[in-house]
C-alpha cells in the first residue's frame, strides 16, 4: 500500500451525484489479472461521450485530488475502480458521502476519502470548474487547506489513518491476533455444519 | 437484553476487538469467481502464504464466461486468461471449484442451492450482490479484492460494527406483483444511497410468506440502496429449503443445526438504528425509468416529473432521461422494447424461469424482441429442462442459454446493442451496464416475459 501523509495539487471536479463504479471503470475493462494498467480506462464512457468531461481536459491532467458530488463509488464491489483512479494519479477524493464497499477498498489502497459538508463540496466543485483550484489534503492534521488559507477539517477513522500513514496491511494485523482466532475456531467447530470439501457429511 | 439478528451474528464472530480498532471478524465462508480473485491469490504468493481453510471456500466461473452452447471455447483472450488463472489458482491452493459440469453457476445461486449457505454464518465474496445469502439469516456482504486476499490468508476481516435498519413489509401482494417490485419500491423510496452504512433486516408478514428464492431477490438488491447487507431471520421455510441439499448437515447434526440456527432469529422487541414500514398491498408492478435502480415507478405511472426535484438530483434525472430516450411525464406502459432478459443472481432461479415460462407457454414473443433466458446455474438449467421449460422458451422464440451472469453486466458477448432498450430481471440499470449505449428497464421476470410478448412494457397480470 502506498503511504500517505499529505498531498498538494490542483483539483479535478466530477460534478455528478451517485457516481457508480461502472462509470469509474466499465465492466469491459475488468478482465485483467494484475492490479496495474487500469488508469487509461478510468471514466472511459464519460470520456468517450463528452470531450468536456474534466478527465479529458488539459488543465486537469496530473491532478491528485478529485472532488465529486454525493454518494461517490456506489454499485459494484470492483476494486478495479480504486486501482483505476489511483493509476490515473488520484490520491484523495473529496465528497459529501461515499459508498461503503468503495470506501473500504480505498482504505486498503491508501487512497484517502475526505467527507465534507454538502455545501462545502458544492463550493469546491464550482470553484474547480470555474478556474484552477489548488488544495492540500493533510491526513496528519485531518484538514483540507486552500491557498486562500481557508481550512476544512474532516473526520477520519484513527485505525485506518494509522494503517495508511505507516503502510500497515490488514493481513499482518490479523495474523498478530492468531491466538484469539485459533481459540475461536476451536470453540466454533461444534456449531459448524458444513465443509465445501466434504459433501453429505 | 434483546438483540436483532445482525447483532447476534456480529457478536458470535468477533474474535478480537481492541479499543479504537476495528473488530477482527471471523468469516465462515467465501465464494470466489474469476473476475475479482486473481490479484488476491497473487497477494498470497507474494507473501508466501497458504489459504487458511479450504473447506470454507468455493470457487466457480460466472462473470466473464460465454453462455452460448459451445461455451468451453472462450474467444476473448483476456476472459480466457482469467478463467485459466482461476483454475490454476484453485489447483495450486487446493480451493474447491464448481467448474463446468460440476455444479457451475452464479456464485449467489450455487451457494444456496448446494446447502453451503446456512443461517448464522458470515459470508463474503468479491461481488456486491453477496447480500443475497442474507435471505438465510446469514450476514453476507460484498468485499474488494484486497479483502478477498485477507480472507484467503486469515479467514477474517477487519470490520466496524454496522448500523442496523429494519424494513418491514406489511400486507400481501396482489396478483402480478412480486418481491422484485417490493425491493424496487424500497430503493425508489429511500434512494440509492438511502441505507449506506447500514445492514437491513427485512421483516413483516409479506417476508414471512415468501419462498426462499423470493427472499433472495429481496436481499440481493440491498446494495442498490447502499446497504452492504440485507438479512432475514431464519424460520421453517429456511430450514426446509436447506434440508437434503448437498452440503447440508444430516441426521443428529441436522437437529443440532436447527436449534443453533433458530437462536439467531431476532428477539421480539429488539431495537434498530432506523425503521421503515412499506405496505405491499397496493403495490403495482415496478419498472425503472432512469439510470439507477432508485429511478423506478409503478409501470402504470407516468415518469415522475422533474419539477419535484432540485439541484444535482434534478440534473441527474435529466441526464438519465436523455440517456434512456424517454421524456419527463411520459407513460411507462407501452414503451417499445427491443430486448428482454431473464436471469442473474437477482432473478435467475428456477422459480423465476417457471413464472416466465408460464406466461410464454403456447405464445410467441414479439418479432421485434430478442429474448435471452439465462439460468443462474447448471442445476437451474437441468431442472428447467426436466420440466420442459426449455421447450416453452424456444417455442416462444426466446433463446434458452447456458448459465452465467450474462447480460446482467455484459462482460461477455451477451450485450444489448447501443440505443436498444432492454427489459431485464437483473439488478442494475447503470449507463452502459448491459453494453455500451444500452438502455435498461429493471422489472420482475413476469413483467419481462409479458413485455417480450407485447414488444413493449406491459402488465403481466392478464397472462397469469
Amino acid at each position: 500500500m502506498q503511504k500517505f501523509t499529505s498531498v498538494t495539487s490542483h483539483v479535478v471536479p466530477v460534478p455528478i451525484r451517485d457516481v457508480d463504479t461502472d462509470m469509474i471503470i466499465p465492466a469491459d475493462f475488468l478482465k485483467g489479472v494484475t492490479r496495474e494498467g487500469y488508469g487509461a480506462n478510468v471514466f472511459k464512457r464519460l470520456r468517450d461521450q463528452d470531450p468536456n468531461f474534466p478527465f479529458n481536459q488539459q488543465q486537469y491532467q496530473g491532478a491528485k485530488i478529485l472532488v465529486a458530488d454525493d454518494n461517490f463509488g456506489c454499485g459494484s464491489s470492483r476494486e478495479h475502480a480504486v486501482w483505476a483512479l489511483a493509476d490515473w494519479g488520484i490520491r484523495a477524493i473529496i465528497s459529501s458521502s461515499f459508498a461503503d464497499i468503495f470506501s473500504s477498498n480505498c482504505g486498503k489502497n491508501g487512497l484517502v476519502l475526505v467527507d465534507l459538508e454538502k455545501e462545502i463540496v458544492q463550493q469546491l466543485l464550482e470553484s474547480a470548474q470555474e478556474k484552477e483550484l489548488r488544495a492540500t489534503v493533510d491526513l496528519i492534521n485531518q484538514v483540507v487547506e486552500l491557498p486562500s488559507g481557508q481550512k476544512y477539517s474532516f473526520q477520519y477513522d484513527p485505525f485506518r489513518k494509522h494503517c495508511i500513514m505507516s503502510g500497515l496491511d490488514d493481513i499482518d494485523y490479523i495474523r498478530s491476533h492468531e491466538a484469539a482466532i485459533s481459540a475461536f475456531r476451536t470453540e466454533q467447530a461444534e456449531t459448524t455444519f458444513f465443509s465445501s470439501t466434504q459433501a453429505n457429511r | 437484553m434483546t438483540q436483532n439478528i445482525i447483532e447476534k451474528i456480529w457478536d458470535r464472530h468477533v474474535t478480537t476487538q481492541l479499543e479504537g480498532h476495528p473488530a477482527v471478524l471471523a468469516i465462515d465462508f467465501m465464494l470466489i469467481h474469476e473476475v475479482t480473485s486473481a490479484q488476491a491469490f497473487q497477494a498470497l504468493r507474494d507473501k508466501n502464504l497458504e489459504v487458511f481453510d479450504r473447506g470454507r471456500l468455493l470457487a466457480t466461473l460466472d462473470h466473464s464466461i460465454p453462455t452460448r452452447p459451445n461455451r468451453l471455447e472462450i474467444y476473448d483472450e483476456a476472459a480466457r486468461t482469467q478463467v485459466e488463472t482461476l483454475r490454476k489458482n484453485c489447483a495450486d491452493f487446493g480451493v474447491p471449484i464448481a467448474d463446468y459440469d460440476q455444479g457451475q453457476g452464479i456464485v449467489h445461486v450455487i451457494g444456496p442451492e448446494s446447502g453451503l449457505t446456512q443461517p448464522g454464518m458470515t459470508i463474503v465474496c468479491g461481488d456486491s450482490h453477496t447480500s443475497t445469502h442474507g435471505a438465510f439469516g446469514a450476514l453476507a456482504f460484498g468485499i474488494g479484492t484486497s479483502e478477498v486476499a485477507t480472507v484467503l490468508a486469515s479467514g477474517c476481516l477487519l470490520q466496524q460494527a454496522p448500523r442496523t435498519m429494519k424494513v418491514e413489509f406489511t400486507g400481501s401482494f396482489q396478483k402480478g406483483v412480486y418481491p422484485k417490485d417490493a425491493i424496487l419500491k424500497l430503493i425508489a423510496e429511500i434512494g440509492i444511497g438511502g441505507a449506506t452504512g447500514h445492514v437491513i433486516e427485512y421483516t413483516g408478514e409479506a417476508i414471512r410468506s415468501m419462498r426462499m428464492d423470493e427472499r433472495m431477490t429481496i436481499c440481493n438488491m440491498s446494495i442498490e440502496c447502499g446497504a452492504r447487507a440485507g438479512v432475514i431471520s431464519p424460520d421453517r421455510v429456511t430450514f426446509d429449503f436447506i434440508k437434503g441439499k448437498k452440503f447440508a448437515p444430516r441426521e443428529a447434526d441436522w437437529d443440532r443445526a436447527v436449534v443453533y440456527w433458530e437462536s439467531f432469529a431476532s428477539d421480539e422487541n429488539c431495537a434498530y438504528d432506523r425503521e421503515i414500514v412499506i405496505d405491499v398491498s397496493d403495490l403495482k408492478p415496478m419498472v425503472t425509468w432512469g439510470t439507477n435502480p432508485g429511478q423506478a415507478a409503478a409501470i402504470t405511472d407516468r415518469i415522475p416529473g422533474l419539477a419535484t426535484l432540485s439541484g444535482s438530483e434534478k440534473q441527474s434525472a435529466k441526464q438519465a432521461l436523455e440517456y434512456i430516450g424517454l421524456t419527463d411525464g411520459q407513460e411507462l406502459l407501452g414503451t417499445p422494447i427491443d430486448w428482454a432478459f431473464v436471469g442473474s443472481c437477482t432473478n435467475g432461479r428456477i422459480e423465476d424461469l417457471r413464472v416466465a415460462a408460464s406466461i410464454l407457454r403456447g405464445k410467441k414473443i414479439s418479432p421485434a424482441v430478442t429474448f435471452y433466458v439465462v439460468p443462474g446455474s447448471e442445476e437451474v438449467r437441468r431442472q428447467a429442462i426436466a420440466e420442459g421449460l426449455d421447450v416453452v422458451f424456444r417455442d416462444a422464440g426466446a433463446d434458452f442459454r447456458m448459465p452465467g451472469c450474462s447480460m446482467c453486466l455484459a462482460m461477455n458477448d451477451d450485450q444489448v446493442p447501443a440505443g436498444k432498450r432492454c427489459v431485464s430481471s437483473s439488478n442494475r440499470n447503470f449507463v452502459g451496464r448491459q453494453g455500451n449505449g444500452s438502455r435498461t428497464h429493471l422489472a420482475s421476470p413476469a413483467t419481462v416475459a409479458a413485455s417480450a410478448l407485447e414488444g413493449k412494457l406491459a402488465l403481466c397480470e392478464k397472462y397469469l
